[in-house]
């Protein structure tokens, strides 16, 4: 089976639209929504079935037991996090703390316990011809990137019989969720967009994918916004021998897609035309190019 | 030192909505302010201001460093270890610098004292003047997992700040480090787009803002002519809709060229002004009202 992962360094290029066309357009047996910090994925993609819910636990919480503490102030001074507040004795704040546990190892009363802590949700839906895997990670919450390695788990272990492709959507920005979504995919599709801002963003995530060895094509949205920066883009693709597979259109009309709860290819708009060519370029690459690993 | 100056952080959830739009043009029509451009995956300021940079420094994070000498195979440090950062292997314990917290812990009860700290640079922060705006850049170096460590530091260059109007231009999302980037605002703003994407991660951020109590408003950017879902939510749900910045293929495009509208054109300037205006008398407002803040 192969993995296409969609990323794009900067927000907002158009990933989850150019995702949601490619999983209508391939029929993806398998697609999952990495970005769990703000994931839109499932927006598209309309799903009939009750979503079988999990909690996630990211790491654990400190808690302090005020008729413990003794107030010595061990804790505070230990924890790196700043996650310790002090206002007539010793509590946690639960936004900070990451779980350590140096609190609860250095507090010379016993007065400090970790407890385990919902940071998100996952939900998969499983229907007649594909499993959707996604979550949502609650607001303020750390370890994304272990919610991104379960949600490719979750997709991974409920596959159909047959599964040939997964899409994955990933997230913005090139750190922690980012790099977690990358191990184990067969290509990355970097969805640009033709901007100073924009460009560097492509090329920061270009060279985090060739850290981890990821193989990776590249296209342009919102093309005719900047026509000298998407042929900037494309030469850089070209000196780098980075496969450029292709560019799409500014398109209002895509708007009234996404709010009406559709991809770009269910409707006749040029977006949507120019993402069939999209498709089909990046699914030869997958076939011939995609000496990457195996999942 | 009292501060008299106002910190106002640019959010949005959705990644490309227009953050940093905002918070690069209400920083050039405020004139003389310090920007801060805490999308340290992504740092994009700089691009438009083209500080002349005069200080650079780089970030790191304390990683463990084992003297495999004094190290009698214990293992408490890899038991200890909750991020299983370290593994043991031979006998000896073996450290992944990408999944360490730098929580210290290893350090405290390794009971040879075999375990020191070195740093580990992770990024930098390059700092400069472009006119009268003081522009602070933090960097993630590529390959690292984590920018807290560089936003921290970004944020006590707005500590220290006691006159200017500081800006804050925040990662997307509503994760950790987007907490991070607006603990110490007193005013938030909320850029959205007109989409149910845009939509679902207002909500996120809306939430956000409204846990830590930070008074907030909403700017509707690339409004169209067709309905706004961001605006209805808005509506809905009592959200202060600050103003609307209508689809404009000109400013789209001197924004994709990374020009700084409000010194480019005068209908922009005075279009920022404004709003910036209403944000600062918002905000005033709030500290008024809040005088706890």
């Amino acid at each position: 089976m192969k993995q296409l992962l969609i990323l794009s360094g900067k927000g907002g290029t158009g990933k989850t639209t150019v995702a949601g066309a490619l999983i209508k357009l391939s029929q993806a047996r398998a697609y999952a929504d990495c970005d769990v910090d703000a994931p839109n994925l499932h927006l598209s993609m309309a799903q009939t079935g009750e979503a079988e819910r999990l909690d996630y636990y990211g790491m654990p919480k400190a808690q302090i037991d005020a008729e413990r503490c003794i107030g010595c102030g061990q804790c505070k001074e230990n924890c790196r996090f700043d996650a310790i507040i002090s206002n007539k004795g010793y509590t946690i704040d639960p936004f900070s703390c990451e779980g350590c546990g140096v609190c609860e190892a250095v507090c010379p009363v016993d007065a400090v316990s970790m407890h385990p802590a919902v940071a998100g949700e996952q939900m998969l839906y499983r229907a007649a011809s594909s499993v959707f895997s996604t979550a949502q990670l609650k607001m303020g919450s750390g370890t994304s990137g272990k919610l991104v390695t379960e949600v490719k788990k979750r997709m991974l272990s409920s596959l159909l019989p047959e599964t040939e492709l997964a899409i994955i959507d990933g997230s913005p920005g090139i750190g922690c969720p980012v790099i977690a979504s990358m191990s184990g995919v067969s290509m990355v599709l970097i969805v640009a967009e033709p901007s100073i801002s924009g460009v560097s963003d492509m090329e920061r995530i270009l060279h985090t994918a060739e850290i981890f060895h990821t193989s990776t094509c590249v296209c342009v949205n919102k093309a005719d916004v900047n026509y000298e920066l998407t042929k900037q883009i494309e030469r850089f693709c070209e000196e780098k021998q980075i496969p450029f597979v292709g560019t799409i259109p500014y398109d209002p009309q895509a708007v009234t897609a996404i709010n009406n709860g559709k991809t770009i290819v269910e409707m006749d708009c040029p977006s949507g035309r120019a993402v069939r060519e999209i498709y089909t370029e990046t699914m030869r690459l997958l076939q011939v190019q995609a000496g990457g690993i195996e999942a | 030192m009292k501060k008299s100056n106002l910190t106002i952080a640019v959010l949005s959830g959705k990644g490309g909505t227009g953050k940093t739009l905002v918070s690069v043009n209400f920083a050039a029509a405020a004139e003389s302010a310090v920007y801060l451009d805490c999308d340290v995956e992504e740092p994009n300021g700089h691009f438009f201001f083209k500080p002349e940079i005069t200080s650079e420094e780089t970030v790191s994070a304390k990683i463990p460093l084992i003297d495999l000498d004094q190290c009698n195979g214990c293992r408490k440090c890899v038991d200890f270890c909750k991020f299983n950062a370290l593994a043991f292997i031979k006998n000896k314990p073996v450290l992944f610098k990408d999944i360490c917290h730098s929580c210290g812990g290893c350090v405290l009860f390794c009971p040879q004292k075999a375990i020191s700290e070195e740093e580990k640079v992770v990024g930098k922060i390059q700092s400069g003047m472009s006119g009268q705006v003081c522009v602070h850049t933090g960097c993630l170096n590529t390959g690292e997992a984590s920018g807290i460590p560089i936003i921290k530091e970004l944020l006590k260059k707005s500590a220290a700040e006691t006159t200017l109007p500081v800006f804050i231009d925040c990662p997307p999302g509503s994760a950790c480090i987007v907490m991070e980037s607006i603990k110490d605002a007193d005013y938030c703003i909320l850029v959205a787009e007109p989409t149910v994407f845009g939509v679902h991660n207002l909500k996120m951020v809306c939430d956000l803002v409204e846990v830590f109590h930070k008074p907030h408003g909403v700017i509707l950017n690339k409004c169209l002519e067709t309905e706004n879902p961001a605006e209805e939510f808005c509506k809905e749900h009592h959200v202060h809709i600050l103003d609307r910045i209508p689809f404009d293929s000109k400013l789209g495009t001197l924004n994709s060229n990374a020009k700084i509208a409000v010194r480019e054109n005068d209908r922009y300037r005075e279009l920022f002004s404004a709003l910036l205006n209403t944000v600062i008398e918002e905000a005033n407002h709030e500290a008024v009202a809040d005088p706890q803040r």
